[in-house]
């Protein structure tokens, strides 16, 4: 009877820990189950991207549709290159589609958004998005006000 | 002491580094016996069962306890200096890694270092004080796998599933002080928490970590109850020695594997 107790609870111990470890992947880090088996590649080159980081999610229409896997400079070209992979079940972009980096909030992180083009032809897996609209960097932004409102000053 | 020629120093610090080795060696092989010795399992079941009982089980009311207080001050703290910059949503974030990552496994590991590692000691050196090891090894009974495996085992097994209900219990308290008290939105408390952590490298590095911790203070304990003066003073100096090398061993490898793990070479 002694050991059956210790047994029982050395039972629920075992059971809480594991019990654990799956709150901690799907409530805590938001694992979903089929992941990154499906998804395909795309590469988007960007002349500034500024803030952009590995693991930043890429959405269509709001909806997170994949996730940056790399970053690096393109030598030839002087852009900041990207990689991304994409889930399988959204293959119908288009080739002209748009790849902006956006930001979450105000001082929230960066994100790829993509909008949808026009052309029949399809992207496919390890193919380049053209059309891109680099991160918007404050600075610059800055520059430009400036710039505008010492020109009118000066007429 | 002052007239002590140069030689005899080198010599006495010589055999100061020959004890270490001896003894890091003596650990070694002490382990590698208890874990590779002849595992029959059948009685080594239930000898673990009885060890997870008294390691792990008996563990619990203080790790919930302490991981709820834990995750409670770090949501109040953190609300506390993100609320200047009006990013208070990032709290379920910032709990949630400072568990996974550092303060589960590293406080799970001191209290258990304290509370489970601390015992294992006391009790295998007053085994050892009133005989009963040689009297087990004097009837053919290998005392290595029969009182020092189940508790190693149990050590490894009860540890990483301590400091993984530390990190839930404790980001159950932060969402309960943040969300419930302080008026944190509860949707962007959680969906910042799971857009900012990563299964496998914020979840599955605390589960390592805690895993190495394990290990080591589990090998610590038993090795120092195994190994201490079969005295009362002995005893005591082992016990102290035990929660002194687990702590310092858990806060320098936290260190190390923080590095490798998170320090991007």
């Amino acid at each position: 009877m002694q050991t059956r107790t210790l047994e029982i609870g050395v039972g629920l111990f075992l059971l809480a820990g594991l019990l654990a470890l799956l709150l901690l992947a799907l409530r805590v880090s938001g694992l979903s189950v089929a992941d990154s088996a499906d998804t395909y590649k795309l590469y988007a080159h960007f002349d500034n991207i500024a803030g952009l980081t590995v693991r930043a999610k890429v959405t269509m229409a709001g909806v997170t549709i994949g996730k940056v896997t790399a970053i690096d400079l393109d030598r030839d070209s002087y852009t900041g290159r990207v990689t991304m992979e994409v889930q399988k079940r959204v293959d119908n972009l288009p080739t002209d589609s748009t790849a902006s980096i956006l930001t979450a909030g105000l001082l929230g992180e960066k994100y790829i958004g993509i909008s949808v083009g026009g052309e029949e032809a399809l992207l496919k897996n390890e193919g380049t998005i053209r059309d891109t609209q680099s991160a918007l960097v404050l600075e610059d932004l800055i520059g430009k006000f400036l710039l505008n409102t010492v020109n009118k000053d000066s007429k | 002491m002052r007239s002590l020629p140069t030689l005899e120093r080198i010599r006495l610090f010589g055999r100061a580094g020959i004890e270490v080795v001896e003894a890091l060696g003596r650990s070694t092989l002490f382990l590698l016996h208890a874990l590779l010795g002849r595992n029959g399992l059948g009685s080594g079941f239930q000898l673990l069962v009885k060890q997870l009982h008294s390691v792990g089980v008996l563990s619990l009311p203080i790790i919930i306890v302490s991981g709820v207080f834990i995750g409670m001050v770090l949501a109040l703290q953190g609300y506390n200096i993100l609320v200047d910059y009006g990013s208070e949503q990032a709290v379920g974030q910032m709990v949630a890694l400072t568990l996974l990552r550092e303060l589960g496994p590293v406080v799970t590991g001191l209290l258990f270092a304290g509370r489970a590692g601390s015992a294992l000691t006391a009790e295998i050196g007053n085994m050892k004080s009133t005989e009963q090891l040689s009297s087990l090894e004097m009837i053919g009974v290998d005392p290595l796998k029969y009182i020092i495996a189940p508790r190693l085992w149990a050590g490894f097994i009860s540890m990483p599933l301590l400091a993984l209900i530390f990190s839930v219990v404790g980001i159950w308290g932060g969402a309960m002080v943040a969300v419930d008290w302080l008026g944190v939105y509860e949707g962007s408390f959680w969906g910042n928490m799971q857009n900012s952590v990563n299964f496998h490298e914020d979840v599955l590095n605390g589960v390592l970590k805690s895993i190495v911790f394990a290990f080591v203070i589990t090998w610590i304990a038993v090795f120092q109850g195994y190994d201490c003066e079969p005295t009362s003073e002995g005893i005591s100096r082992a016990t102290t020695k035990t929660v002194v090398y687990a702590s310092l061993a858990v806060l320098g490898l936290d260190f190390i594997l923080t590095a490798l793990m998170f320090g991007d070479f």
